[in-house]
């Protein structure tokens, strides 16, 4: 298959195997690229994206500005902090606005699930979803997986836990959905309150013993606590939840093979994971930043072309 | 569709010999020279010319790399396929080097345009030359002519010129297609 099979990239959800191939494919590509001296290629340079967050980032922002302009595009930002969306501008008005300012593409970020969705539906531009509340965040998924395929070879057949806040993370869900869409094996780890009640409908294994569940696992996916996501208390203490699914080298020393340890950022130090794993030689979490950009490069040029 | 042989297995070869000594004329030893194929067809005339040039000229060694052109090329969005990427390997610099470019076919000279502009990314070259099997006469684009060619084809627009190669396409041998008839 050469192209995509959506016109924007929304979710995972939406997305065929055959498209996750495709993009990193291309991604592979891209990653040679930005290790040349040069890093930059003309593909988008006819393309103009405002890149309009509504929700705080560092990494997926700077990842995704980057991303463009390694490809040419012509970039703005909006951030809803210093924008008329305080006085009052509807979503679909603030867009729109920005669209007839002639912009092809729009990244967005927003607190409420569903509002890429929303949007793809009354405005021309095409979408990426770069996180939607706790519902998608497909492009995190897919640089999970990437560095996955970099790191064993391959996706389809491993084993791959994903510890923590299960509940208000997007990239739980969507590393749900491109896991199992690739084939590999899947178990939620963390505090029965923060895993969804119906998560096995996912086709994924819900384990509350971290020991057991990195016994199991080719992979741990470390989350962080999504304090500004608690509205009430899910566990009793910070301290009490790192004693119980906090990953230190302790422990990851007295497993019985090598696991790989990823972590989408930004990490709490101490909390999900010591300072020990993040910076030890399991650990890839910052290939995954690197990985990042060529992913999000590939979904980016794929979309781009489907444009007329 | 009818198709007519424009050129046998043996004459290619005779060819190919021809145009590994004509670079051997202007490079001598390939100290300070390199050969770039581009992707995704002309890469099969690059590593022979590469194999001849090794074993029966006794070139030592020769920076042989493979360029993609697919992300600088000028009709993104133009047609209704996503343009695919093949890979780039070129893991020596350019810099201050002689660069012969090499594809199977010249045309419309668009992918050689999008060639020179990818090879910037690898340094700055002394100067570049171009060599193609076929080169089709008067269905140019851009101002761009060969340095080096097998053979000079005069082809009209919905003729096609094939390149079969042994290792990829089972044999070798190059047709004149006519997609219209």
């Amino acid at each position: 298959m050469s192209e995509l099979s959506v016109k924007h990239l929304l979710g995972i959800k939406y997305l065929k195997e055959q498209d996750i191939q495709l993009i990193f494919e291309t991604a592979d590509h891209f990653k040679e690229v930005i290790n040349r001296s040069i890093k930059k290629v003309p593909s988008l340079r006819d393309i103009t994206i405002a890149n309009v967050f509504f929700e705080n980032s560092t990494r997926t922002k700077l990842s995704f500005e980057l991303a463009e302009k390694r490809l040419s595009a012509d970039v703005i930002n909006f951030s809803a902090a210093q924008s008329s969306v305080k006085k009052g501008e509807t979503l679909i008005d603030t867009v729109n606005n920005i669209l007839s300012m002639k912009v092809d593409m729009v990244v967005m970020r927003h607190p409420n699930p569903g509002a890429g969705i929303f949007l793809s539906k009354h405005v021309k531009a095409s979408i990426v979803n770069a996180g939607d509340g706790a519902h998608e965040h497909p492009t995190q998924a897919l640089l999970d997986s990437y560095s996955i395929r970099e790191k064993l070879g391959d996706v389809a057949g491993k084993k791959v836990v994903i510890v923590g806040d299960i509940l208000h993370s997007r990239v739980a869900l969507s590393n749900i959905f491109a896991l199992k869409l690739q084939g590999a094996h899947v178990k939620v780890c963390g505090p029965k309150t923060l895993i969804p009640k119906y998560i096995e409908s996912l086709g994924v294994e819900v384990e509350t013993n971290l020991i057991k569940a990195l016994n199991w696992c080719d992979v741990a996916n470390m989350l962080r606590i999504q304090n500004e996501r608690l509205d009430i208390s899910y566990f009793p203490t910070t301290r009490e939840y790192t004693q119980q699914y906090g990953v230190n080298k302790k422990i990851l020393d007295s497993l019985d093979k090598e696991i790989v340890i990823m972590h989408p950022g930004p990490i709490n130090r101490g909390v999900e994971i010591t300072s020990d794993v993040a910076d030890s030689k399991q650990s890839i979490i910052l290939n995954q930043v690197e990985n990042g950009v060529a992913i999000r490069m590939a979904v980016l040029y794929l979309l781009a072309s489907k444009i007329k | 569709m009818s198709q007519k042989v424009l050129l046998s297995s043996k004459e290619i070869n005779i060819i190919l010999h021809r145009l590994a000594c004509q670079l051997l004329e202007n490079h001598l030893d390939f100290k300070n020279t390199v050969l770039i194929g581009i992707q995704p067809r002309g890469i099969f005339l690059a590593q022979r010319l590469t194999d001849i040039l090794k074993s029966e000229y006794g070139v030592k060694d020769i920076n042989l790399g493979f360029l993609d052109i697919t992300f600088y090329r000028d009709d993104f969005r133009r047609g209704n396929k996503t343009l695919e990427a093949n890979k780039t390997n070129i893991n020596f610099l350019i810099e201050d080097k002689k660069v012969v470019l090499i594809d199977d076919v010249l045309y419309t000279g668009r992918s050689i345009r999008a060639a020179l502009t990818a090879l910037q990314s690898f340094g700055r070259p002394i100067e570049i030359e171009l060599l193609t099997l076929i080169d089709r006469r008067f269905s140019r684009h851009l101002p761009i002519q060969p340095n080096y060619r097998g053979r000079q084809v005069d082809a009209i627009n919905n003729e096609k010129v094939k390149v079969m190669w042994q290792e990829n396409d089972g044999e070798d041998a190059v047709y004149l297609v006519n997609t219209t008839s």
